[in-house]
């Protein structure tokens, strides 16, 4: 029985072996060729084009964040052999291809306006006056063609434009703030510090808020769960047991 | 040699066992298995879990924890030495000398520095610095939600006990009340600083359950929660002009000579230069240890998840807790190789979808606790030999997602996890269509540096928050309560560092006497190594490259 145990422990670790350790050539079948900043690698052709930038020898710092689409760290532009455009994606959630040519972008210079969101009026023109560069959206849809997460990013400026907080937030809610769009606006707006803004805005002066969590907090601050924490602290661990048991069992679940 | 030909992103024979899970979808709809009893549960756990099958762990040979178990990756870290020569920094010019130095910059460290700032620490008095950027952190990453018993039908009791079942009963009872009671304080502080979180018209929360809790509680921002939460208190922070160090890790911890923690020796990752900082209070906050790959597996956690943070306290003498615990998250992502190991939410099976086996049957409750459904999938594939095996050799099992639409309404898959949706698109599969392979994944640090109600350690002016502590959750965390443990405790932290500082501290001389303590330690205790740490970063270049180095520049 013992050694079953062990068996199965050391056949999971042989299952996952190839993104943990580093990849070996031999177990490769497929294989693509490649420009990181301009220098030609041939690399396995399953891999993400982080994975491969890593299979290529670079050991990333900047340009390498949560590695799951989430954190923005690894804007990357390319393009593809044979074609004009310019594509923008994140290195960790895109597969390489045969002859594409790629650089990443590591940062996205641009100031941040300051500013303190419970002294805020709720108009529509603080959002002008903290970010006039909006006016100068020209509609050419640059920023959304370059967006990663395919948001409709010039609809929410436009947004911006009409005062629409919330159209900004729910256009924007996906935003990793990885800084492709600013970077290719030919107006030079900086979109995605302009939808923080307005998400804040939203979520504190124009989404209806919630009753249950504040009568909640003042039922704490009055001490209202003493006793009964008191009475469940006290027991044995034997009698917790039984009332988490008893708790599990009428659960709701959908 | 030509690639292998997939339909709508599976191969042939994948899909084969698709058509199986969709010949039993109608039947399963609404029907689930009964959940396990305590000693079913207690049994599984035991067959197969990766922390309590045998091998892995070793003994702690030195340090506050001599004499505990902890896995061999852990072991190896905290029992290595140092990666700076104490004698050769000059402690002599200070850098930066503040009140309170916060290590880490996720939910857990960034909630500190408002609180600081909020309990009369000025913002020219706080310095944050961060491996990576601020907010490069596994809260950026947090998708199901944060758990706050806010509903006429919960109670801040019922999650305690629900947190304390799914701990095994191992949780510091008192740490674990203050996360539950202040639960609520932070989800209003969070919308009083504007997260935008999952509601209805009339402007109540969509709540949820997750595995081993019995209410709804679960505040969700679609299956961007921590990225949402995050990104708020960051640019409060920011509004707040509190000066953050970007790409500066801790690389040790610095001591007076009454051995309270007094700053930190920080290292510039660009320019390769030493800083010195002092504070009177620091603040651990630098997460957890998913790249170290504990007992091989693949994780979910960001790229700067390397247990820095335990590592250089353990020096400075913070005890540890739970070392001998690892949470792996039942739904990571086996299929395809681009993704492996990646986070899909618990939320998913919240929410309808089903753990499948090659067959299309059920074969556990889809809600257990996490350690209890991960050892069921190990078991299903590993033991029954019921899973499905992928191109690359890795098995897995379905979960049938395309239930939710059918539970919840067409179009609330898309609406509800639209990282998902959008991730298994990118690399071809539509998860409203198909179901989506999964295995467990490592996921969480659930032990670390005790602390205690305040979020203060055993060393005088250290204080930690988030996954680097350890504690609250004891030996296995519920889904919901990270989130909410690092606003919690980094709240927690942040007040009492500042209400410590306030109360005056004298700080000695800063010394590193206790890195040559450990060094000592090391040699006597006789490990034998060459290996120093902190680790800072995992290293996956490839191998042939790594066999032709030569580190010359």
């Amino acid at each position: 029985m013992k050694k079953k145990k062990i068996d199965v422990m050391e056949r999971v670790r042989e299952a996952s072996k190839a993104v943990i350790t580093g990849v070996d050539d031999k177990d490769i079948e497929h294989w693509v060729d490649i420009h990181i900043m301009g220098k030609a690698y041939q690399v396995p052709a399953d891999l993400t084009i982080m994975q491969a930038i890593e299979y290529a020898g670079y050991r990333l710092m900047r340009s390498c964040g949560c590695r799951a689409g989430f954190c923005g760290a690894c804007s990357t532009i390319f393009r593809r052999k044979g074609e004009y455009k310019l594509q923008g994606a994140m290195a960790c959630q895109t597969r390489v291809e045969d002859g594409m040519m790629l650089v990443q972008i590591p940062f996205s210079p641009a100031e941040k306006p300051l500013y303190d969101i419970r002294e805020e009026k709720y108009e529509s023109s603080v959002l002008l006056k903290y970010f006039p560069d909006v006016a100068r959206c020209v509609s050419c849809n640059t920023c959304t063609k370059s967006c990663p997460q395919n948001l409709q990013v010039m609809d929410y400026v436009q947004a911006a434009l009409k005062g629409d907080f919330r159209g900004i937030a729910e256009g924007s809610f996906e935003c990793i703030q990885c800084g492709l769009c600013a970077i290719r606006c030919p107006a030079e707006i900086v979109q995605y510090h302009m939808a923080q803004f307005a998400r804040r805005m939203y979520g504190r002066h124009g989404s209806p808020r919630d009753k249950n969590v504040e009568s909640r907090v003042g039922e704490i601050e009055k001490g209202k769960f003493n006793d009964e924490f008191d009475r469940v602290m006290g027991l044995s661990e034997a009698e917790l047991k039984d009332v988490y048991t008893k708790q599990q069992n009428t659960r709701e679940v959908y | 040699m030509a690639e292998l030909k997939l339909i709508e992103g599976y191969p042939e024979y994948m899909r084969a066992s698709i058509a199986l899970v969709e010949r039993t979808r109608p039947q399963r709809i609404g029907k689930l298995l009964p959940q396990m009893t305590p000693q079913e549960r207690e049994d599984i756990l035991n067959l197969c879990h990766p922390d309590y099958a045998p091998g892995g762990k070793r003994t702690l040979k030195m340090g506050p924890n001599r004499g505990d178990l902890a896995p061999n990756e852990v072991a190896d870290l905290l029992e290595a030495y140092p990666l700076i020569e104490p004698d050769k920094i000059d402690l002599s010019q200070v850098d930066y000398e503040t009140d309170i130095l916060i290590i880490g910059g996720g939910l857990a460290g960034t909630s500190a520095a408002l609180l600081a700032n909020d309990h009369g620490i000025p913002a020219q008095r706080i310095l944050l610095t961060n491996k990576l950027r601020h907010g490069d952190a596994n809260s950026m990453m947090a998708q199901g939600g944060t758990q706050a018993a806010d509903r006429p039908n919960d109670s801040p009791v019922l999650h305690y006990i629900d947190a304390m079942g799914g701990g095994h009963f191992t949780n510091k009872p008192d740490v674990l009340r203050r996360l539950v009671e202040d639960a609520p304080g932070v989800i209003r502080w969070l919308e009083d600083l504007g997260a935008v979180f999952d509601k209805n018209d009339a402007g109540e929360f969509v709540e949820l359950t997750g595995g081993g809790t019995s209410r709804k509680r679960m505040h969700a921002c679609s299956d961007y929660t921590g990225m949402e939460e995050l990104r708020v208190l960051r640019d409060e922070f920011r509004n707040r002009k509190i000066p953050v160090l970007e790409f500066c890790p801790a690389i040790e911890l610095l001591t007076d000579e009454e051995d309270k923690v007094v700053g930190a020796v920080v290292w510039n990752m660009e320019t390769d230069e030493y800083k010195i900082v002092t504070a009177k209070a620091t603040i651990l906050a630098t997460g957890g240890f998913g790249r170290l790959h504990i007992r091989g597996f693949p994780t979910t956690n960001h790229y700067g998840a390397t247990y820095d943070g335990p590592v250089i306290a353990y020096r400075a003498g913070a005890r540890l807790r739970d070392t001998d615990t690892v949470q792996y998250h039942p739904t990571g992502a086996a299929y395809p190789q681009q993704i492996i190991g990646l986070l899909l939410t618990e939320k998913l099976r919240t929410s309808g979808a089903q753990p499948l086996n090659k067959h299309g049957e059920e074969f556990v409750f889809p809600l257990e606790p996490r350690d209890v459904e991960a050892a069921s999938f190990i078991r299903e594939c590993y033991i029954r030999d019921n899973g499905i095996t992928t191109p690359t050799g890795m098995k897995g099992i379905w979960l049938d997602t395309p239930l939710i639409d059918l539970i919840k309404g067409k179009g609330s898959t898309e609406k509800a996890f639209p990282a998902m949706v959008r991730m298994f698109k990118r690399f071809g599969i539509d998860m409203i269509k198909d179901p989506v392979l999964v295995f467990p994944t490592l996921h969480y640090q659930n032990g670390g540096v005790e602390t205690d109600p305040q979020g203060a350690t055993n060393i005088r002016g250290l204080f930690v928050a988030g996954e680097v502590s350890g504690g609250v959750h004891g030996k296995n965390r519920l889904m919901g309560n990270s989130t909410l443990d690092c606003m919690v405790y980094g709240r927690r932290a942040g007040r009492h560092s500042a209400e410590y500082v306030k109360k005056g501290v004298k700080v000695g001389t800063p010394g590193l006497q206790h890195v040559k303590n450990h060094i000592r330690d090391m040699r006597s205790s006789g490990i034998k190594t060459d290996r120093r740490t902190p680790m800072l970063l995992p290293d996956y270049r490839g191998k042939a490259v790594l066999a032709r180095g030569i580190d010359i520049f």
